[in-house]
């Protein structure tokens, strides 16, 4: 039988990057703000986090204007979340196996 | 939060917590729909005082009589009554859902918010231009009926976006208006029920199921 930690994403074991992949499957984008929010993180902390995510092209950036501000919006990749739901169901194997 | 994670039970409940905090207006409080329930109930209160007053021994009666329009007296009244118990229910449901996030320590004004507004308010203006027509139509006997139908489409909507309690609070709503529209003479009585004694129900129902048990905690 395969062992079901080797479908355990290397990205996901920070709760963090977990947590933000969570909110970005059920919902269609979210911004900055939102995610710091729902999170409880602070700016760096977030920032930092979305950029690995981003650099492994798990989610996609994007920048727009409203007014003057910039609004800077994550959405996830098709990518991610395969990556996500094959994390998913390794945890489910490693629970009932227990 | 933790930053590195060990158990997988512990990862699955965080993933299902944020997903579900993400995706539903979770500062819903109970106590606003119980609040909203006695805004209708006193309301309605004064409507029935009101139609008891004109010499009009029934509802249905009342609704025939050539006098009512939206000008005349009675129609300024019950409009007004109207008006004043949707505001105080808003300002209820505004006020409650605020504490409640505050307690929680969670943002009010989130996307998800903003997605149960409008998904609650396109049926709910809908039915209020409707109403308007009806009632410039002098089509009095179905507005308790079309207010009760709108709303629970509104609920039904919305309520994908919320505790499930709204989508069976909108359905019980839409039953209740088909109601008042087959037996017109009982309007006032069914949009008692509906908007009063439901309000009370599910939002005690909402209260005890997700507020008072935390506090216990």
């Amino acid at each position: 039988m395969k062992n079901p930690i080797s479908n355990l994403q290397k990205v996901f074991e920070s709760r963090i990057r977990l947590g933000i992949m969570s909110a970005l499957m059920v919902n269609d984008t979210l911004d900055f703000n939102t995610l710091k929010g729902l999170l409880g993180l602070t700016d760096g902390n977030l920032a930092s986090h979305l950029k690995a995510l981003e650099q492994q092209e798990i989610i996609v950036v994007s920048k727009q204007f409203i007014g003057r501000k910039t609004s800077t919006s994550y959405k996830a990749t098709g990518h991610g979340r395969e990556l996500f739901r094959r994390h998913l169901a390794a945890l489910e194997k490693l629970i009932n196996q227990k | 939060m933790e930053s590195e994670s060990t158990n997988p039970n512990n990862d699955l409940r965080a993933i299902r917590d944020i997903m579900e905090r993400s995706s539903r207006f979770l500062s819903l409080s109970g106590l606003a729909g119980i609040f909203a329930g006695l805004c209708a109930l006193i309301g309605a209160f004064f409507a029935w005082f009101y139609i008891f007053n004109s010499d009009k021994e029934r509802f249905g009666e009342f609704l025939r009589s050539t006098d009512v329009s939206i000008t005349s007296g009675i129609g300024l009244y019950l409009s007004l009554d109207a008006i004043l118990v949707l505001v105080a229910a808003i300002l209820g449901a505004a006020c409650f859902s605020r504490r409640k996030a505050r307690q929680a320590g969670q943002p009010v004004w989130t996307p998800t918010t903003r997605r149960l507004i409008i998904h609650l308010a396109i049926p709910l203006l809908t039915g209020g231009i409707f109403i308007l027509i009806l009632t410039l139509r002098n089509h009095l006997e179905l507005v308790a009926s079309v207010m009760l139908i709108f709303y629970g489409l509104s609920l039904v909507n919305a309520g994908k976006f919320t505790f499930s309690e709204i989508h069976y609070l909108g359905l019980t709503e839409i039953v209740l208006g088909i109601l008042a529209g087959v037996f017109v003479s009982q309007g006032l009585l069914v949009w008692t029920i509906g908007f009063g004694l439901m309000h009370l129900l599910y939002g005690s129902i909402m209260y005890y199921r997700y507020e008072r048990q935390k506090k216990v905690v």
